[in-house]
């Protein structure tokens, strides 16, 4: 009996300990991945890597291409997306933690918010494709990819917005309240300072992902052969995840390795934005 | 006393005037999904004005830009539906995995470690997981299996695994996190080992919330786009061989646009179609778990 016990229990441990290797295993399984994703990209992009690569046009000759155009191209659609997305999803937050009371208004609204965050990007491009550059007439510009890509990131927005807007505590509120303050002074002057940090990051999080994007832009017209500099926000563009796209479809090992070294910059790009959300973060903490 | 009356009146006014602001911008994010609805049905309606909707649903062939045209979806929803399935062998078992190990099992070191591993990997576009699949998975795959084609199913399923792994571990581990810690002690005090505690206390627990989280993770393989866009291939064929190159509904909305169609072009709405069925397609897989959520409750013990 005794022994039949034990022999059970050492069964029990031994399965246990088997499971824990294996769900080990299934966790290292993405880490794994994650550097050997990397070391592949640094060892065939690094060599393309240089000055000249930033400072290029893309061009038929793999020895001479570069990033000029993507480069510039990326900035100005991901600074026009943000300063679309930002006021439309901190006012968004707002309005539904501060102001809406329990409607069938705000009901839908929060109901419509988790429904647009499942929305495939791609149906974003369709949209911007139908309404910013058919109807009301943009073309394929910088402004309709922006317009896009902000409506894309908007309900990350909120949904950040409103969590950190959530955590803003009561009591300040109320002093400020019982100090004669508005609700509107309450909201400038507590609300959103206090929980700016929460807000930004969530921000550039969302910008991040914009920043990756490329299947909205395809649909509303990012071009992959851009020679020249966009002078403004109607010009035709393109952005390095297109560039990356264009350079990847082509059968030449040298595209290849140019798509790479894209890869590399696009990378860098994403982790200075987050590094700026986490300083940007710790400096407003500090202030409160 | 004129003057303090005369100030709250402009104040109050103000106030009014920022309530009817906020709520117009908050209405932006109606007018988005209005917008998506009526620019998908515009040019659907006029798609099946000219393509019978049995013929859509029915036909074998999807040759949309060659004559004799073709209309017939399946093609593109059997590929879709290979990449959902095959990155669901990847993402789901690895995903719900390493959300039990970091949950139940990982010491404090280790998770601190793992999770922003886990936050970078989901983090990375996934054009560069595109890039991935064609210049490492499918030359792997092509050693082993040498009559793989080059752009085929299997690798971009593999790559939209490896992507969608993040967010099923994050959404299984904040479901299994949101189990009570004194379940756990009270098998513990019973004498069960992690693993019991883990796949008989904490999972039956929260079985539903993480149903949910696998179908939130199918629906975002059925509309990843440039992975498949790049290592799947456009080769609209019907097929069931995941070494074979095929087109999928996203894909093809990606290839067709790269060329420049022309508003009122049987391209054009075609596309439109595709994106009508694939948000129709993702939105009852987001209202499924919706529903599983609700129905089945956080808490089944």
């Amino acid at each position: 009996m005794i022994s039949n016990a034990k022999s059970n229990y050492k069964m029990r441990k031994l399965k246990n300990r088997l499971f824990h290797g294996v769900i080990l295993l299934s966790t290292l399984f993405g880490v794994i991945i994650l550097v050997v994703l990397l070391t592949d990209i640094l060892k065939s992009g690094l060599d393309r890597l240089s000055i000249d690569f930033l400072k290029s046009f893309p061009s038929r000759f793999p020895e001479k291409a570069g990033i000029k155009s993507a480069l510039a191209g990326s900035l100005w659609v991901i600074l026009l997306t943000a300063l679309f997305a930002f006021p439309i999803g901190v006012g968004t937050a707002v309005y539904l933690e501060e102001y809406a009371k329990k409607s069938w208004f705000s009901t839908l609204l929060q109901l419509n918010i988790s429904n647009l965050a499942g929305v495939p990007s791609i149906v974003y491009g369709l949209l911007g494709l139908s309404v910013f550059v058919r109807l009301l007439g943009f073309g394929r510009s910088i402004l309709s990819g922006a317009l896009t890509l902000a409506l894309l990131i908007l309900p990350v927005i909120i949904v950040a917005s409103q969590e950190a807007i959530k955590s803003v505590p009561e009591s300040l509120k109320h002093g400020a309240y019982a100090l004669g303050a508005s609700k509107w002074q309450v909201i400038r002057t507590i609300v959103i300072p206090t929980a700016m940090p929460g807000i930004l990051t969530g921000t550039i999080l969302a910008i991040s992902r914009a920043l990756g994007e490329a299947a909205p832009l395809i649909m509303v017209g990012a071009m992959g052969y851009v020679a020249f500099l966009p002078q403004g926000i109607v010009d035709s563009y393109t952005t390095l995840p297109i560039q990356i796209f264009n350079w990847t479809s082509r059968p030449q090992e040298a595209f290849h390795e140019l798509a790479s070294a894209g890869i590399i910059i696009l990378l860098v790009l994403l982790l200075s934005v987050n590094a700026s959300a986490i300083l940007l973060r710790n400096k407003f903490q500090k202030r409160m | 006393m004129i003057e303090l009356s005369k100030v709250r009146k402009t104040r109050k006014f103000k106030e009014f005037l920022i309530v009817i602001l906020l709520k117009l911008i908050a209405s932006i994010s109606i007018l988005t999904t209005i917008g998506i609805i009526f620019s998908l049905a515009q040019e659907t309606i006029s798609f099946f004005s000219v393509v019978s909707l049995k013929e859509f649903f029915t036909s074998t062939k999807w040759t949309p830009t060659l004559e004799p045209r073709n209309f017939g979806i399946l093609p593109l929803l059997t590929g879709t539906m290979m990449i959902a399935v095959g990155s669901s062998i990847i993402s789901l078992p690895l995903g719900l995995g390493s959300a039990i190990y970091l949950s139940e099992y990982a010491p404090k070191r280790a998770r601190s470690i793992l999770k922003p591993m886990l936050e970078i990997l989901a983090g990375i576009p996934s054009i560069v997981y595109g890039f991935f699949a064609l210049t490492v998975i499918t030359p792997a795959i092509q050693k082993i299996l040498p009559q793989t084609e080059v752009f085929n199913v299997a690798s971009a399923s593999i790559a939209v695994g490896i992507m969608i792994i993040p967010m099923v571990a994050s959404l299984s581990e904040d479901a299994m996190m949101a189990i009570p810690d004194s379940i756990r002690q009270g098998a513990y005090a019973l004498g069960s080992t992690k693993m019991e505690v883990a796949l008989k206390v904490v999972l039956p627990g929260c079985v539903s919330s993480i149903a949910a989280a696998f179908v939130l993770a199918i629906s975002r393989a059925i509309g990843e786009t440039m992975i498949v866009a790049i290592a799947a291939g456009a080769n609209s064929q019907l097929t069931l061989n995941p070494l074979k190159s095929v087109q999928t509904m996203t894909g093809f909305m990606v290839n067709i646009s790269l060329g420049d169609i022309q508003h009122g072009s049987i391209e054009y709405k075609t596309v439109f179609a595709v994106g009508t069925l694939l948000f129709m397609i993702t939105l009852a897989m987001n209202i499924i778990s919706k529903i599983i959520v609700k129905r089945f409750g956080r808490y089944q013990l």
